[in-house]
């Protein structure tokens, strides 16, 4: 009887401690979870799209989510999208304007209000809205404004040109 | 004995705020559903003052999102093409690479890679793909897969694609 109701306790107090254990990791995760959605979050991106800017073999950058959900995103910065070729990847390009007037074709404002031309620094290696047109603004994930990997490029992204 | 206790609340009520919304984003969520464009889906109550006191809720689960697998005749939760801030809700139609016909013209469309075309079901009143074209599957941001309110309707969404709108 003793045994029992003392390894019974025992392995009550066991379980209480893995529970507790689990949900503090739980927090956590969901403190990393709303940071990375909704504040900042920092990305690794490479490619050739945007040389001379980011590099090709990759930099540590961080994107901050608040600008494009007040939807102030605005000609020269640069954002991460969700490609609307491939909703699996993210692209990181520079935003061109509303009005598409540095390329060919004319975005109707009345139709797209919301559509954004995007354009990789590098023209001669970037799949952009040269090729895809213009990209709706709920694609747009994040605004890179810092980068922190290689520490030679560590400092701020501004608005180019 | 006041502040204390007043802030251990206030922390418990956050930690459970940020676990409800990280569980919302990632896993299943419950909203409601406002208009008559899927009709006889959602909303099909014919009596216009019952409706506008009810909408029905349905649960959007967001594991989809994983790897962006859709088939036609899901119906999905997605932001509007031209209004990040808005939310619709509609049936996918065509997935990228298919063709369908463009109602009232007799042109063919082919679905562009990384696209897909969504109508709603009660046709004649919804704002949907034949008005702003193919949707990004970016843009998607859930699949409705239960009805869970009102009690008399809850039940599983069902799959369907309506009758003759793909070339062969």
């Amino acid at each position: 009887m003793m045994g029992v109701r003392t390894i019974l306790g025992q392995w009550r107090s066991t379980a209480k401690e893995v529970w507790d254990r689990t949900l503090i990791v739980a927090k956590f995760l969901c403190v990393l979870h709303v940071t990375n959605t909704y504040i900042c979050t920092p990305t690794l991106v490479y490619g050739p799209s945007m040389l001379p800017t980011l590099n090709l073999t990759g930099d540590v950058i961080l994107a901050e989510r608040i600008s494009t959900r007040l939807g102030k995103v605005g000609p020269g910065d640069i954002v991460l999208v969700r490609s609307p070729e491939n909703p699996r990847k993210t692209v990181s390009k520079r935003v061109m304007g509303m009005e598409g007037d540095r390329v060919t074709f004319l975005v109707d404002p009345k139709k797209s209000d919301r559509c954004r031309t995007i354009v990789g620094d590098n023209v001669y290696a970037s799949r952009d809205s040269r090729h895809f047109g213009p990209v709706p603004c709920g694609l747009i994930q994040a605004k890179v404004f810092f980068r922190i990997w290689p520490p030679e490029g560590f400092g701020s992204l501004r608005q180019g040109e | 004995m006041g502040t204390p206790s007043f802030l251990w609340n206030f922390m418990k009520s956050i930690t459970g705020g940020l676990i409800a919304l990280t569980i919302s984003d990632r896993y299943a969520s419950i909203v409601s559903v406002h208009g008559l464009s899927m009709h006889h889906t959602f909303n099909s109550s014919t009596n216009s003052v019952l409706r506008s006191l009810s909408d029905d809720y349905v649960l959007v689960e967001k594991f989809c999102l994983a790897n962006y697998k859709f088939t036609g005749g899901d119906v999905i939760v997605f932001r509007s093409p031209n209004n990040h801030k808005e939310k619709h809700i509609k049936r996918i139609i065509a997935m990228p690479g298919e063709w369908i016909k463009v109602p009232h013209s007799h042109d063919m469309l082919k679905i562009p890679e990384g696209h897909c075309w969504v109508e709603g079901d009660n046709s004649a009143s919804s704002l949907d793909s034949r008005s702003f074209g193919p949707v990004s599957l970016g843009l998607v941001q859930g699949k409705v897969t239960h009805i869970v309110w009102p009690p008399q309707r809850v039940g599983q969404v069902r799959r369907s694609i309506p009758e003759g709108r793909f070339s062969f």
